[in-house]
């Protein structure tokens, strides 16, 4: 046999030899023991990578959920996409129980639509709400109203949020989302919150985060809130949902029980509801619940 | 033989000086004034004067607590209507002192006469104290505080003092008209400036199409010892800093560094005026030149304006209608300026000039796909790469911002301005840059 051949053979053997050993012990000595569980629990989530968790992409939850479940604890950790359905069937596997999350939708506080709050300024420049907002207040003059130009639904991954060209306000389709929390970041205003749902639905919100005075947020806009706290008085006494501050009221969609109350006695129409408020009675009678609409 | 200027970059928009040859007039008092407190670059001033107060013209209503901040001073005579938010430049509501005036009075020890007072018996440590105490802050359009530009950090030395006299921005004549009016006081302004950098040499940049203010200012300047006028080459962006430290002296600031760091101090020709007064005349920033113009007035204008005062006092002394073929309100120059929601608007320190636009002048062309001319990469001055740092910023991939060099952009705006496409290049660019700031301070925190 040609001597060039039997010493390549032996050359490269033993280089492959030393090589094996090598990379045994390395391989042995480096070893990352990675919970099989990780891999399990990322397959179970929705794979959708939304961030509305909190954690960079649903590996990151999968570790996460797994760490608290060596803790025995799972408080706080949910995937909004996936929701309930899919936090159980988690929980099962990794042998802990999960507290059920009622379901929940973004809101869109603000009320200022093109016939509320008219323009008497025009923007021309890139359609970027985050642009626009550095540069003024807005073509309304409403500081801390929507701008309209839609990174809210540039940021949904569900095409759960559109803007209505009617009003040129973004509106959310309940059904589509997931609460996953990317418009509410894309807000530059910070107008969009997450909210439970309600029973069959039923909320009520502030559609407004206008701090100025009454009179200058009623200038720019018709349906501003002025903070004149007619709301505060007309919610139940037991309930006691609503807040003001800075001018503006808030109502707590913890306590708040969707009766509609405060709807019909808000001067501007600042407070929105996704039923036909009952018509104010003379002498309203606290703590009954409207009968549901639609 | 040739005129120096900056070599990389640059464009050359259409002049447009068309208040030129007016006259700086003083404006008329209105009978109330609206006086923001962040009028500077830095934290904003913090008021020290209450409702019902009264107070005389350089009365301090507000006092820059912050290394980097300013005061302010009335600039009026009268008593403090209210502290509140009103409506400012950009269209928020910022806090401001709102005076109601009532006569034209003068706090005590402000020098008036018109005398010029060429002696500099102050030290330089007096120098920087009575520039702080008058509240005085760069009047190109920046605002930076000046008394801080002098507060020289331990071991660091200059060995110029540039004196920004270029206004390469199309429109506006006020720094024009000031040279031309005010030659021999802004002449002591250098001086003192020199002496308060411990220097011997200052170089006046004046862009070649000012010729007489080039003539009267080099005439003048012949006697004194170290001030040079130099005529520069027209073109857009020469009046920003790095820039006109280039043309001149052939020094380049490293990304990130100040002007220091290459011995040089740059004010602008308006602060050295207002240095000499406050030094000299002991008269704090009270009022500013402002350039009131557009193509299609039927008059435009230089004015002394008090700060505080709205844009429209101008329009309303000239008797200029605004009408319906004003489409936009400009604060500042048409590259780097603002556009403003109205005439409402206060005047504070930084406002050169109010310009305003027609129609078709003001509105953007329809945005096209990017040809990959180039031409934005030709003409940014800091030698970026426009359209890249474009798509990036369109992307929210600001760590590439940060790479690519987003936090050098000066925001000249001439990529967009040479882009045929007519591309939102500088507003995305600065959508990064304010991204990468903000991770950047982010960093620092932690």
């Amino acid at each position: 046999m040609n001597p060039v051949i039997v010493y390549s053979v032996v050359v490269l053997g033993l280089v492959a030899a030393g090589a094996a050993v090598i990379l045994f012990v390395v391989a042995n000595k480096f070893k990352v023991d990675e919970d099989p569980r990780i891999d399990e629990v990322a397959e179970m989530l929705p794979g959708a990578n939304c961030g509305g968790c909190g954690y960079p992409g649903c590996r990151g939850l999968a570790e996460a959920l797994v760490r608290a479940a060596d803790k025995g604890d799972l408080g706080g950790l949910m995937c909004p996409p996936g929701g309930n359905e899919t936090m159980a069937r988690i929980g099962e596997y990794l042998g802990t129980a999960v507290e059920e999350a009622g379901p929940t939708v973004a809101v869109v506080r603000c009320g200022g639509s093109r016939s509320k709050a008219p323009a008497n300024l025009e923007y021309d420049g890139p359609e970027r709400c985050s642009i626009a907002h550095s540069l003024f207040a807005g073509e309304n003059g409403c500081a801390y109203g929507c701008l309209g130009l839609g990174d809210c639904v540039t940021a949904c991954d569900f095409d759960a949020i559109h803007m209505n060209s009617e009003t040129g306000l973004p509106e959310v389709d309940e059904k589509k989302c997931v609460s996953c929390g990317a418009c509410v970041i894309a807000c530059p205003r910070n107008l969009i919150e997450i909210h439970p749902l309600g029973k069959k639905g039923r909320r009520v919100w502030v559609a407004c985060m206008n701090r100025e005075p009454g009179g200058v947020a009623r200038k720019a806009c018709k349906a501003a809130c002025i903070g004149c706290g007619r709301c505060v008085k007309a919610c139940p006494e037991k309930i006691q949902a609503i807040t003001l501050e800075n001018n503006l009221a808030y109502i707590d969609p913890a306590k708040c029980i969707a009766c509609g109350l405060c709807i019909s006695v808000c001067p501007t129409g600042a407070i929105l509801a996704t039923f036909e408020p009952v018509k104010p009675k003379p002498k309203a009678d606290a703590g009954v619940t409207a009968p549901s609409a639609s | 033989m040739r005129l120096k200027t900056f070599p990389r970059g640059g464009v050359h928009p259409p002049e447009n000086k068309i208040s030129v040859d007016q006259a700086i007039q003083v404006l008329s008092i209105p009978s109330r004034v609206q006086l923001h407190l962040g009028q500077h670059l830095g934290a904003p001033a913090v008021a020290t004067v209450s409702k019902g107060d009264c107070v005389r013209v350089g009365s301090r209503i507000a006092e820059g607590k912050a290394f980097i901040s300013a005061h302010l001073h009335s600039s009026v005579s009268g008593t403090v209507a209210k502290i509140d938010d009103v409506i400012d430049a950009s269209g928020y509501r910022r806090p401001a002192v709102v005076i109601d005036v009532d006569g034209d009075e003068w706090e005590a020890g402000i020098d008036r006469s018109p005398e010029l007072i060429r002696e500099i018996k102050a030290d330089a440590e007096t120098i920087v104290e009575r520039i702080k105490a008058a509240g005085v802050v760069g009047l190109g359009g920046a605002c930076f505080p000046t008394h801080v530009k002098y507060m020289f950090p331990e071991g660091r030395k200059a060995d110029t003092v540039i004196i920004n006299a270029v206004e390469c921005e199309p429109y506006l004549t006020a720094d024009h008209r000031l040279m031309l009016e005010r030659t021999d006081e802004i002449l002591v302004g250098v001086q003192i400036l020199m002496k308060v950098a411990r220097v011997e040499r200052a170089m006046i940049g004046v862009e070649a199409n000012k010729p007489d203010a080039i003539e009267t200012m080099s005439r003048k300047a012949r006697s004194l010892p170290g001030i040079e006028v130099i005529p520069l080459k027209v073109q857009y962006p020469q009046g920003a800093e790095k820039q006109l430290i280039k043309a001149l002296l052939n020094r380049e600031v490293p990304s990130g560094r100040l002007p220091l760091d290459v011995g040089c101090v740059v004010n602008n020709v308006g602060t050295a005026l207002a240095v000499y007064e406050a030094v000299q005349k002991n008269k704090p920033l009270v009022e500013r030149v402002v350039t009131f113009t557009g193509s299609h007035l039927p008059a435009t204008g230089n004015f002394l304006v008090r700060l505080g005062v709205p844009a429209m006092e101008m329009a309303a002394h000239l008797g200029v209608e605004i009408g319906d073929d004003t489409a936009k309100v400009i604060s500042g120059g048409p590259m780097m300026g603002k556009a403003i929601s109205g005439l409402e608007v206060p005047v504070t320190k930084g406002t050169s000039g109010i310009v305003l636009l027609t129609e078709k002048d003001a509105r953007r062309s329809p945005v096209q796909n990017c040809i990959r001319c180039g031409r934005c990469v030709s003409a940014c001055p800091m030698g970026l790469e426009p359209w890249l740092l474009e798509k990036l910023g369109q992307s929210d991939r600001f760590e590439e911002c940060d790479s690519s060099g987003a936090a050098d952009c000066i925001e000249c705006g001439s990529c967009s301005f040479a882009c045929p496409s007519s591309r939102s290049l500088l507003d995305f660019i600065r959508y990064g840059k304010v991204n990468v700031m903000r991770i950047r301070a982010a960093r620092r925190q932690k």
